[in-house]
């Protein structure tokens, strides 16, 4: 039996006391205000979660009882938490940038007795629907700015409030802390995750102490972690992506986590701490590529030869290392040389030095970028999972980074592919069922193994290959099976490029819409001296319309198969956003809904005889106002894409 | 008794009356609102009441201190600071040393001490970094503290010259068109502040402002200037029934 098995008996609360326990005085969390760092030790951590907690118990939350957060990322987040784990409750993250309608169906959907929230911003979206949340027995807010006319009211309170009768009771009896935490048993569902909801309404996932501890302890088997390495939090708490880190390889390890000051300054305080692994949906490795590539082109003229030089070394010889192969020597050298005289540097420039382990996950990764990234020496490796299995099932292993996998399951994780095609996973880590939700949760868990509802299959290496969502996978008119995630991510690789969406479903051929990269193609435009105003009017440019022409005849001529090609696109005069419901809160583009929003441009890429078309946008401004532009909308045929 | 007193002042340079007979009265803990047509001796006003120009007649008090002719650092040592409608940052420094650099009234510590830094100076140092760091919270800047003034966008520069402005800890902040040159949004956001410094801060606020809906909005008590006289005063919903006071907006049908 592994050592840390023993860790799998704890509730999170338990093993939380074993680590004050084991180290007090080693820094727990670590988090940035006023300018300065502040840590909180091991010892510091649980006193808060005491105080939170027994507050939490003073305010009439009781066992089995559901407090939601919405909040960015600070330690108040964890105390609240884990506070509330302690005497029996459950946690649930909502996102922050959740509209008021949208928190009350879930405070509604998960029966919430009480809400956390960081500041007066998301206190207000509470406010607005307190007539439809009569459960709701108070709110807890952090930053107490902008509050003081809310004071008078008794369904408010202020978390050192909380703290101080938390205090109170402690010292009224001061064993009842302890035997709550006692009472906590691995198998409790501590906490209530909410499914990224591509599909419909989110599900409440209903997680145990165990799946937590249990993910955090395997995956540190595969990828060892010390308990002096660091970690930084930037991941939206509702996703389970922060979640296995604070709950689980936080807890399991020892690692310390760093809270940046705010969400704007979060990149510059990753530089600061310089974690030693980081873990991020595929956008955020894009924005740093992104800013890589923005900054040595504003660099001057003997970085760039270096970098020009150096980088296409580094990928020559990130193939070696990916796979595990030897180097000639000769490669040894250059590669050495780059690492010390650019890359190493321009790593340290963001941050990413000390990194041993990058996670990309969430959704699919252009290849090239895997490259990219081990070239200039991170360890970026694809993750795969689902909320409902804790977020990680399978992972690359260090040395074998096949860029078109998702890697090899985590120890203790069983992998099947049913005969649709459908990857079926079992282990510790898969959580017991939806929440109030008994159909979906016989579905999702039938026949014992958690269905991911994603095609895929196992490689000559053991990898597992993702195709697609089993419903995404599309077919044109001869039947072939194509996958648009796939040749949008393809598309995406071009920096020029920030986001596609392909049609091709029961049609002859493929097409797409584009979303220009505002920054990227912005600095293009200003070096070639081409002047435009707004995003709408930089994406009309013809001159832009010829750039993207190249991106697209480069990604056509490395398909695979002739029916990928692309044989008609247009640029799309937005950006697709969060905000009017085109992606989702996780980045995914919502096909669907998409579709039937620009139906009319759908119709005239499939309609060859179109060459150009007036339509109407309209724009909501952040304070709801909307307004209606006329704007007209060229589409383009690609040369060598031929019809089937 | 009124924070500020301002009663009779006139500017004249040579014939031409920049404020003519002005009286003013600014409340403590209010807002109180300056505006006017374009020439109208909103900024002459500001220049009197901070030090930059002094009245050829009538008197301005603080408390019960004359400032009539007190000269721009005895007014700030006062408390009174002011954010200019031009900018004047140090455009090379970064966010956090322009702000640090306006405490350099409060670092009382001798060459020997800075020599060596350590007690005094160092503590000062510190409670003086402490201090402008609440600032930054407040003002939300904490994106911007090391880069370089120069290099910030207008409505951020705006921001910082007014966080500027409070690092003084004045008990009267005097604002000279903070939401020129802003977009609907930017504007938004410095209203919050101006509401905040005034609340959560209990600072005094003198606003010349032009923006009229902002003003009406924000405003405890409103002073209407034209051609150097005022012309109307009273809270926003006196000064909106003002024939006077249209008039000099709108102009004569």
């Amino acid at each position: 039996m592994n050592t840390n098995d023993k860790l799998l008996e704890y509730s999170i609360p338990q093993l939380l006391r074993w680590r004050v326990g084991s180290s007090p005085k080693r820094p727990a969390l670590r988090e940035k205000d006023f300018g300065i760092w502040n840590t909180y030790t091991w010892e510091d951590y649980y006193d808060h979660v005491r105080k939170t907690a027994l507050g939490l118990k003073a305010i009439g939350l009781a066992k089995g009882d559901t407090i939601a957060i919405i909040s960015d990322n600070i330690p108040e987040l964890l105390f609240t938490a884990i506070g509330a784990h302690s005497i029996g409750a459950i946690s649930a993250g909502i996102y922050q940038v959740s509209m008021p309608a949208e928190i009350a169906q879930i405070i509604q959907y998960l029966k919430v007795s009480a809400v956390f929230c960081d500041n007066q911003e998301q206190v207000d979206k509470v406010l607005d629907v307190r007539d439809q949340i009569p459960n709701v027995k108070k709110v807890i807010f952090e930053d107490p700015r902008g509050m003081r006319e809310y004071m008078s009211d008794d369904w408010f309170i202020d978390i050192r409030d909380l703290y101080k009768l938390g205090e109170k009771e402690h010292t009224k009896n001061p064993d009842l802390f302890e035997t709550l935490v006692d009472a906590g048993k691995p198998d409790d569902v501590c906490h209530l995750c909410l499914t990224s909801g591509t599909t419909g309404l989110p599900k409440g996932t209903m997680m145990t102490h165990k799946n937590y501890i249990n993910m955090g302890v395997k995956i540190t088997e595969a990828d060892p972690l010390e308990p002096t390495d660091e970690y930084v939090s930037f991941l939206p708490f509702a996703w389970i992506g922060e979640q296995m880190n604070s709950f689980g390889i936080a807890m399991a390890t020892g690692i310390t986590i760093n809270f940046p000051e705010s969400v704007e300054t979060a990149m510059s305080d990753l530089k600061e701490i310089g974690p030693h692994f980081m873990f991020g949906a595929p956008r955020i490795y894009e924005t740093i590529r992104s800013e890589i590539w923005l900054k040595i082109d504003q660099s001057y003229w003997l970085n760039k030869l270096f970098y020009n030089y150096f980088i296409k070394v580094g990928i020559e010889s990130a193939g070696y290392k990916m796979t595990g192969k030897p180097m000639p020597l000769g490669l040894k050298i250059k590669s050495w040389l780059g690492t010390q005289m650019v890359l190493r540097p321009l790593i340290n420039q963001i941050g990413l030095m000390r990194l041993r382990r990058a996670y990309t996950g969430g959704a699919a990764l252009g290849p090239e970028l895997f490259t990219f990234y081990q070239a200039i020496g991170v360890n970026l490796k694809q993750i795969y999972g689902q909320t409902e299995i804790t977020g990680i099932a399978y992972m690359h292993r260090d040395g074998d980074v096949r860029p078109e996998t998702v890697g090899k399951p985590l120890p203790g994780t069983e992998c099947k592919i049913a005969e649709d095609g459908e990857i079926l996973s079992r282990s510790a880590s898969v959580s017991p069922g939806y929440f109030e939700l008994p159909e979906k949760t016989k579905e999702v868990l039938e026949g014992g193994w958690l269905h991911s509802g994603d095609a895929g299959f196992i490689d000559e290496n053991n990898h597992l290959v993702v195709i697609d969502r089993l419903s995404d996978v599309m077919h044109n008119n001869k039947g072939e099976m194509f996958s648009p995630m796939f040749l949008e991510n393809a598309l995406k690789f071009s920096p020029y490029i920030k986001e596609a969406v392909i049609y091709g479903n029961k049609e002859d051929f493929v097409a797409c819409l584009l979303n220009i990269d505002p920054i990227v193609v912005g600095k293009w435009a200003e070096d070639k001296g081409i002047s435009f105003t707004t995003y709408m009017d930089l994406s009309g440019r013809p001159e832009v319309a010829e750039l993207m022409m190249e991106q697209v005849l480069d990604v056509n001529s490395r398909a695979e198969k002739e029916h990928f090609k692309i044989k008609r696109f247009a640029l799309l005069y937005k950006l697709l956003d969060v905000d009017d419901g085109e992606l989702t809160k996780t980045g995914k583009i919502r096909r669907k809904f998409v579709q039937e929003r620009y139906q009319n441009l759908y119709d005239s890429l499939y309609d060859e005889a179109v060459d150009k078309k007036e339509v109407e946008a309209s724009f909501q401004y952040q304070d709801g106002q909307s307004t209606k532009v006329k704007t007209s909308i060229s589409f383009y045929t690609v040369k060598g894409a031929k019809e089937i | 008794m009124a924070h500020l007193n301002i009663s009779d002042v006139t500017l004249s340079f040579g014939g031409l009356k920049a404020l003519s007979h002005v009286d003013m009265k600014i409340e403590p803990g209010l807002i109180t609102s300056i505006i006017g047509p374009n020439g109208a001796g909103k900024t002459s006003m500001l220049n009197c009441v901070s030090g930059f120009y002094h009245p050829t007649s009538g008197d301005i008090y603080y408390k019960d201190k004359k400032l009539t002719h007190a000269s721009p650092h005895q007014v700030s040592n006062m408390g009174i600071a002011r954010a200019f409608q031009n900018l004047e940052l140090f455009s090379g420094l970064s966010v956090l040393d322009n702000l640090l650099l306006a405490r350099h009234q409060n670092l009382k510590y001798s060459f020997l001490h800075a020599v060596f830094f350590y007690g005094k100076a160092s503590r000062i140092e510190s409670e003086n970094r402490a201090y402008v760091e609440g600032i930054i919270d407040f003002m939300e800047l904490e994106p911007y503290r090391k880069r370089l003034v120069g290099n910030l966008s207008y409505g951020v520069q705006k921001k910082v010259e007014v966080a500027r402005a409070l690092t003084l800890a004045p008990d009267i902040l005097l604002l000279d068109e903070p939401m020129a040159g802003m977009n609907q949004e930017e504007k938004e956001d410095i209203v919050r502040f101006v509401m905040d410094i005034q609340k959560e801060r209990g600072i005094t606020v003198v606003l010349v402002e032009h923006d009229l809906g902002v003003v009406m909005d924000i405003s405890d008590k409103i002073y209407v200037l034209d051609f150097g006289e005022v012309i109307g005063s009273g809270t926003p919903e006196e000064i909106a029934q003002d024939p006077k006071v249209i008039e000099a907006y709108i102009g004569e049908d």
